[in-house]
This record gives structure tokens, sequence and C-alpha cells, in this order.
């Protein structure tokens, strides 16, 4: 069985636009995806029909907006296989939820000497969070490497681990590379160290199955754009245990239980981390990509993008003048592929592209540290999703094969 | 509902990429880095990851020797390679001059009252080529990069 994408892409109005006289070929999925008509129409169903405050009223309007803020909570835990769902916690987006854990968990429990163990994967939302709590505190960071074939040097994060590690904080999957990082085993080894895991799922959950209960994590956050929901939506997935114990993040309306002058007590959760009006709208909007991915099937998902990789792999060997990163195996990476031509810098090789619409992302991927350890400056990034299609990664080897044309060499 | 198709605002790739620009970035001048430079310093683009490192030698108040290093884009190191060659023998004030001149091509100016003026050929020679790149926005900076840097350096001079 594979995807019906012709079916799939008349669901995406976007896709029938033109950029320079050609039709748009959108390869930067893992910044953002677009979004299905049934996403767009959700946003302005919600305003025209079901508009007020939510947690609030007793007329029909408010509750009719709390009940479709709400059932995303509810679709959510079941589509991340979640033990329940008032650890669900909506937030603006991925980096929000980690910068939460930092504030509210981070700054009760964690300690001078302490240290927190990273991956260089990590994306600036999973790094810099950290940095700035381990300056506060006196903290230590370490960073578990990646080894020749660009995946996680398991050897050397078991090294890495040891008794001060309190917090490991490790990407599902490597938005530059693309590289799908051995979460079982660094959720396992960590907790028999005593240390807590927070993932970034920012990458992971767009592009495969997520299963909580078996994950076993304790802290996970992603964003619903990256996921043909709409921006200013994110979510941090927690255990009660540490949720109920923890700070809140903000204060204000919504996440208390009374307020007197002398004392004030947290709301129940999730509201204690929800301060004011949260983005209602698009919270409900979120509820239809959701359903969208689970009509498909993340499973189907996942496997067209190892179809798309296997096939874009194969193409870009014919192209003696690229240099491809990551682990160039469809079962250890979702469908991103980094890149660099050996002389021409990856902007030129997008600007390149652009002339042919070919929309795919050049620089550092917000991973500084990443590029670094590659030993270069930057890299072009083409990413998939359900709507692309092999015609467009012959699309995109065919406008690279047009860079040494422009360059003259 | 048909989406609309929004005019697209960038240039041709035949702009961006002149003969000019491809021969500095294939062959560029005075590439690498003088030994006990006068003046040195370092210009990076946080954006794209573009560094540049001047290295230069001054006597009499005018740039005697310049040479550049870093990694970047065909428009980030040509300019750098047409900005040396600007430069060279000229003194610091023509330098802040034309630094200026070539900024405001892009409409990049300390005054926003100042008008855009359009770029003087004879004023600027090869560095003129770089013209198309006002039609890229994103690529501005780094056209303007090499010129940040070394404006810089010289600030107090
Ligand atoms: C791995 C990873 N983590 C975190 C983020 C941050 O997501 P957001 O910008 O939606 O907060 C991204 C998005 O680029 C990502 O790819």
């Amino acid at each position: 069985m594979t995807l019906d994408t012709e079916k799939i892409r008349r669901d995406f109005p976007i896709l029938s636009r033109q950029i320079n006289g050609l039709p748009l070929i959108y390869l930067d999925n893992a910044a953002t995806s677009q979004k299905p008509e049934s996403v767009i129409k959700a946003i302005s169903d919600y305003y025209r029909n079901s508009n007020a405050n939510i947690h609030r009223g007793v007329y029909t309007l408010s509750e009719e907006a709390t009940a479709l803020y709400e059932t995303t909570r509810l679709k959510l835990a079941e589509f991340l296989n979640a033990p329940g769902s008032n650890n669900i916690i909506f937030t603006r987006n991925a980096t929000e939820s980690i910068n939460l854990v930092a504030h509210a968990w981070g700054r009760k429990f964690l300690f001078p000497g302490d240290e927190i163990l990273l991956t260089n994967f990590e994306h600036h939302s999973n790094f810099v969070p950290w940095y700035m709590l381990a300056e506060e505190k006196g903290i230590k960071l370490k960073v578990a490497p990646f080894n020749g074939n660009h995946e996680l040097d398991l050897q050397t994060f078991a090294h890495l681990l040891t008794p001060r590690v309190k917090l490991v904080a490790v990407t599902a999957m490597s938005n530059a590379l693309g590289t799908i990082l051995p979460l079982d085993k660094i959720i396992e080894w960590a907790h028999a160290n005593d240390s807590v895991v927070a993932v970034d799922g920012a990458q992971a959950t767009p592009h495969m199955p997520i299963d909580l209960k078996k994950l076993n994590c304790d802290f996970f956050s992603f964003s619903a754009h990256k996921m043909l929901g709409p921006t200013g939506v994110g979510v941090l997935w927690a255990k009660n245990e540490h949720l109920e114990k923890m700070n809140p993040f903000l204060g204000g309306g919504e996440m208390i239980n009374t307020v007197t002058v002398e004392k004030t007590t947290w709301a129940d959760l999730p509201n204690k981390f929800e301060a004011g009006t949260p983005n209602i709208a698009d919270v409900a909007a979120f509820s239809a990509a959701i359903s969208y991915l689970s009509d498909i099937g993340m499973d189907m998902v996942r496997g067209h993008e190892k179809e798309l990789t296997v096939y874009a792999l194969k193409r870009f060997n014919e192209l003696s003048d690229f240099t491809v990163y990551g682990p160039k195996d469809p079962e250890k990476q979702g469908g991103a592929i980094s890149f660099n031509h050996n002389r021409v810098h990856a902007h030129d090789v997008g600007t390149i592209l652009n002339e042919e619409g070919i929309a795919i992302r050049t620089g550092h991927h917000c991973a500084q540290p990443l590029m670094k350890a590659l030993g270069v400056p930057a890299t072009a990034r083409a990413s998939f999703y359900i709507y692309n299609t092999n015609e467009e990664v012959d699309a995109l080897i065919d406008g690279l094969k047009r860079v040494n044309k422009v360059f003259g060499l | 509902m048909e989406p609309k198709n929004i005019p697209d605002p960038m240039g041709s790739l035949d702009e961006l990429y002149r003969e000019i620009i491809l021969d500095h970035f294939k062959s560029p001048h005075n590439m690498g880095r003088l030994p006990n430079p006068t003046l040195q310093g370092e210009g990076t683009n946080p954006l794209c990851g573009d560094s540049v490192t001047l290295t230069l030698r001054l006597e009499e108040n005018k740039i005697k020797d310049i040479r550049f290093d870093g990694h970047g884009c065909a428009i980030s190191q040509s300019s750098s390679s047409m900005m040396t060659d600007a430069v060279l023998g000229k003194s610091i004030s023509e330098i802040k001059n034309l630094g200026k001149s070539f900024k405001s091509v892009f409409g990049i100016k300390d005054n926003p009252e100042e008008p855009v003026k359009p770029m003087n050929v004879e004023e600027m020679g090869d560095l003129a080529a770089l013209e198309g790149v006002k039609k890229f926005p994103v690529r501005i900076k780094c056209a303007i990069l090499p010129w940040n840097t070394l404006l810089e350096i010289i600030k107090g001079k």
C-alpha cells in the first residue's frame, strides 16, 4: 500500500501555486508543513460559529468553544497513546514547551554541580534554554557526539551518563540531518541512572508513530505547525508526577484555584500551566490536522517518506559534485536529506533551485553545534511530507544539475 | 476557491550571478591573511553562517595591503574580493565614503532621510556588478558583509 499523493495534493490549496512561473515544489517540511483545506476551514469555522472565551461562560458559545479546545487535547492523547490527557499542555510552540520545562522543572529540581546531558543533534530550541539554566544555576552541560555515520555515538553517550547527570535532553529526530535517535536505549539507560528524560519531539511527531506509553520519557515537546496544524500551537506532555510537583510557568488567569491577597493556590492540571486566554482557534483547528494524519495512519506517513528517501538517495548518487550528510539509511533517518555542493555554497544552491520553483532550506538549521561538528558552515536540506512525490525528487535532482551550468563549472 | 498567484518579486539568476561576480568567486583576489597586520577583524552573518576575516596594513592613513579570508556564498565571497581591489591604495575617508555609497545602493543608510542613490558605475568599478543583488532581498546582507566588517575595523581611524 502506498499513499494516494494525487488525492492528498488536492487537499492542499497552496500546492497549486506557481513560483517563477513553475508549480511550487515544497521541500522544506522540516521547517513547517503546508496545511490542508480542512485545517484552514476549521480556523474560519471557529471564528464564524463558535468564538467565545473558554472555561468561563455558562452560555452555549463558551461551552462549544471549550469543547472544541478540549477535544483536541483528547485526540492528542489518543494520537500519542499518552497515559491520560490532563498532562497535555498547550503552549505556543515546541520552543516554549522546552522553556517551560527548563523554568518550571529545571529551576526547582536542578542544583549547582548537577549535569545535563544533550547531544550534538540538538536544535537551538533544545540547547539554549538549558544553556541559560546552566549559566544561572551553575550546572554543567555535556554534549554526546555523533559517529562517522552521523548517528548518535552510543558508547560515548553511555560514558557521559554519569551519576551527576540529572537530566537527559534529547531530540527524537535531527532536523538538520534527519537522523533518528535510539530513544528506547537512551531512556532505559537514563532511567537506570535516575536521570529524567526530556524529549524534543518536534521533528519526529509529524513523521513517525509516537507511543508515549511505550516510550516512557518524562517530558515530550512538539509543535502543531510541522504536522499540518496552524502556527502558534505547541504541546508539552509530561508525567503527572512531575507536573504536580513543578511550579507554574506563567502566572495569571485560568491557572489559579483561589486568589487572596495573602495566598494563591494553583489550579489542577492542565490549567496550572495554561495561564491566560490560550490560542483557542488554532488549538481547535489542530484537531483537523490530527484527524487528517490519523486517517492516513502514521505508519503510512513514515512508509511514504521512507520510499521517497530511498529514491532520493539513489538519485543523489548520480551527482558527483555533491556530498550527502546523515546516515544515508532510510531505516535510520526520517524524510530529510542534507547535502552540499563541493564548491558552491548552500545559499547559492537554494537560490538556483528557487528559480525552478523548488523550496529547500539552506543554512545552519538552528543547529550550529552540529554544523561545527560536521565541519561545514551550512548545508542545503530537502525534507519531505505526505504530498511529495518521486517526480518532485526528479525536479530537485534536475535543479541541482543546473548548479554547475549557472556557475560555469 | 482558486488560490491567487502572487507575483514573484525576485529577479532572474543572470542578474544575480553576473560573469564578473562568478570570476571573482572562482578566482578571488587578495585572499588569505597578512602577517603582522595593522588592523584586523572578523564579520559574521549569524543568519547563514557566512564569515569574513580581514587583515590590512595602513601606511599614512592609506590601505597599503589587504587580504580577506572566510567562507560563504558566491555573493559574499565575490563582494569581499571586489572590495579588497576597490579599497587598495585609498585613504580611510575615501573608503568610508565608498562604503556608504555602496550600502546606500541597497537602501542601507545611516540616515533614513537620505535618498537611495543609484549605482555610480565610475565610482564603483567591478562593484557595480553587485547591483543585481537588490532584487534578492535576503542576499543583500551577503553583499554587505565585507563592507560592514571593514567599516567596523576602521571606525575609530
Ligand atoms: C528538532 C526541533 N526542535 C525544536 C524546534 C523548534 O520548533 P518551534 O520553532 O516550532 O518552536 C524545531 C523546529 O525547527 C526542530 O526541528
